[in-house]
């Protein structure tokens, strides 16, 4: 016999992680739901003395329009597109080139290269900010979209995670493609891409989500309005809106929305790959 | 097309040579195995002549045209691998029409030639499946299939039947062969078993520890091993060596009849028996020797007696002691 208790057995014990379950989720909920609820609120409800917490008194719809009038929202959406649909887009073609050249090719100091690359993760991103800006500052591309995608078309880690599921693959797949007429490049696109779809599902959603995120890259290669990317946007709103917590709470809103929306999308997605990988290939 | 082999030597990474310098030609439209104990060089040899290895010494020739040192994807040959290696997103159709797509066929000639060849080798009914829903025997034809797609005047298959169980290697290994004859492709089947290589091949090439050993048809090299190590690797149950000297006799245990006459060489009391079908099996202690026999329906023997052994002269074969080689 086994004292080890697992959780969720018996009736008593699962009432209990039930009510830690949904002890998280409400914590982790509830200042969404505030935000939300405070988008419809007028700034006055907002900041009275016995604030409406729960429920405006009427639905302030109009927030909204007026959160894009007061800064130009639109087009700082339009920037954290372009950023990251062609950051994301870069991204998974460096990262599918490399991990397949570390995974597949033969090549001089492949190891030794691979290992270095790996080394570079341990420095902090804020160490590299200053060389960084330097080097887009001397070549002309402060307060434009190079600025803001170049220097994140290649990630470490990405390489990385998708170097690790190519060497899952098996290799005879790649002799069977050769013998069936296959360059290298074509068992790459034909073959093991197709075969790394959860790997680059999973790596497309980290990489789009840190892009629209990217709060203090942006800041610092825009000076002009025009260039600023949602979350600097918004920060610059605060400062400029001064007390117009009602205008925020919207544009926050919507700046969430995007990510809410990919995140639905592809759920189906990363629940399937999560299933598959318990499989044998 | 007929295939050669010169000289064919591979070393991987300064180690002891794998492969020493083989020489051999395999005819237009035969089927020959490579045949050995795992290590002596019969997948190394495998991968050299698909062009996924590239040799360090000697030459492969595909008819008159030297092609040791071009790619396996420009070499047009087909090959079926252990696993069988099917491309488990695509679905069977779209497998074996792959190496039509590398090719650039149009899609509606693919498509047909892709079911013909489905139809060759049965598995039409399957056309929409992924390789994941298939048996074993399923995922093989599949494998054949689009190894013969694009007409290769080669087909390379490596240990094809080791994943399939008893019943199924039997009807794989006919169904290799009928395909084989009915494309008339020159085939090199790669395998550790030597019933399957007697069973299918026109020719054996048993190799040991890099090196060609004997090539023959599966009859001669049944009935005349040339060495100690090919007689020894043939048949089943195994042959039987006894010492004589610094001779070495060979007796095949089909060939050790019992006799009423005394012969004190081959007489002693039987140890085992057993009888599997219509074939029976013994084995007699003949001083240091431990003797099988395979007996025919009518010979009775039981545990315990005493019989007495003997063969005709040509069968029995003399290899010498101590280079190992038939005398």
């Amino acid at each position: 016999m086994s004292d080890q208790t697992t959780l969720g057995q018996g009736p008593l014990s699962k009432t209990t992680l039930y009510i830690l379950l949904s002890l998280g989720s409400i914590l982790m909920l509830l200042p969404f739901l505030w935000m939300i609820i405070s988008s419809f609120m007028t700034n006055h409800e907002l900041l009275s003395i016995n604030p409406r917490v729960f429920w405006p008194s009427t639905f302030q719809w109009n927030n909204y329009y007026r959160a894009m009038q007061v800064a130009p929202f639109g087009r700082y959406f339009f920037n954290s597109f372009v950023v990251a649909i062609l950051g994301t887009i870069g991204e998974l073609i460096t990262t599918i080139l490399a991990a397949y050249a570390f995974s597949r090719m033969k090549f001089w100091g492949r190891d030794i290269l691979f290992a270095i690359l790996l080394a570079t993760m341990m420095v902090p991103n804020e160490i590299l900010i200053i060389p960084n800006f330097i080097t887009i500052a001397n070549l002309g591309w402060v307060d434009r979209f190079e600025a803001l995608i170049v220097p994140w078309l290649a990630s470490v880690f990405s390489i990385f995670l998708l170097r690790q599921f190519f060497l899952g693959i098996p290799i005879q797949l790649s002799y069977a493609a050769k013998v069936d007429g296959c360059s290298d490049f074509k068992f790459l696109w034909y073959v093991m891409v197709p075969l790394a779809k959860p790997a680059l599902i999973t790596i497309t959603l980290l990489t789009t989500i840190s892009s629209w995120n990217a709060f203090l890259w942006p800041l610092i290669v825009t000076n002009i309005t025009e260039m600023r990317t949602v979350p600097v946007g918004l920060a610059m709103f605060r400062g400029e809106a001064g007390s117009q917590y009602d205008l925020l709470m919207a544009a926050t809103v919507l700046a969430v929305l995007p990510m809410f929306v990919l995140y639905l999308i592809m759920q189906k997605y990363i629940v399937a790959a999560a299933s598959r990988s318990g499989l044998k290939g | 097309m007929n295939i050669q082999l010169q000289n064919l030597t591979m070393a991987f990474n300064n180690n002891p040579p794998t492969l020493k310098g083989i020489n051999t030609t395999i005819k237009d439209g035969q089927l020959a195995s490579l045949l050995g104990p795992s290590g002596c060089g019969k997948s190394t040899t495998l991968m050299l002549l698909a062009g996924l290895y590239k040799p360090t010494e000697g030459k492969i020739l595909f008819g008159d045209k030297d092609v040791t040192n071009k790619e396996a994807e420009h070499r047009g040959i087909g090959m079926v691998f252990q696993n069988y290696a099917l491309y488990p997103h695509l679905s069977v159709l779209k497998n074996i029409m792959f190496p039509l797509k590398m090719k650039k066929v149009p899609k509606a000639e693919a498509i047909e030639r892709a079911t013909k060849m489905a139809k060759l080798t049965q598995i039409d009914h399957l056309l929409d499946r992924k390789p994941g829903q298939l048996s074993g025997g399923q995922q093989q034809r599949v494998a054949i299939a689009r190894a013969l797609v694009k007409e290769p005047e080669l087909l390379l298959l490596d240990e094809p039947l080791s994943n399939l169980d008893a019943r199924l290697r039997l009807e794989m290994r006919e169904e290799i062969r009928r395909i084989q004859l009915e494309v008339g492709i020159t085939t090199i089947f790669v395998t550790h078993d030597q019933e399957e290589a007697l069973s299918i091949s026109d020719k054996v090439i048993l190799m040991n520890d890099g090196e060609i050993i004997q090539e023959a048809s599966p009859l001669d090299i049944y009935k005349t091993p040339n060495s100690i190590f090919s007689a020894t690797f043939i048949g089943s149950p195994p042959i039987n060596m006894i010492k004589d000297g610094d001779k070495i006799l060979g007796i095949r245990p089909e060939n050790l009849k019992p006799t009423a006459e005394a012969n004190s060489k081959f007489s002693g009391t039987v140890t085992y028996r057993e009888t599997i079908g219509r074939d029976t099996l013994i084995k007699v202690k003949c001083g240091e020797n431990t003797l099988n026999a395979l007996l025919e329906t009518g010979d009775i023997v039981n545990f315990g007696d005493t019989v007495h052994l003997t063969a005709e002269k040509e069968n029995i074969y003399n290899f010498d002691a101590s280079t190992g080689r038939r005398v």
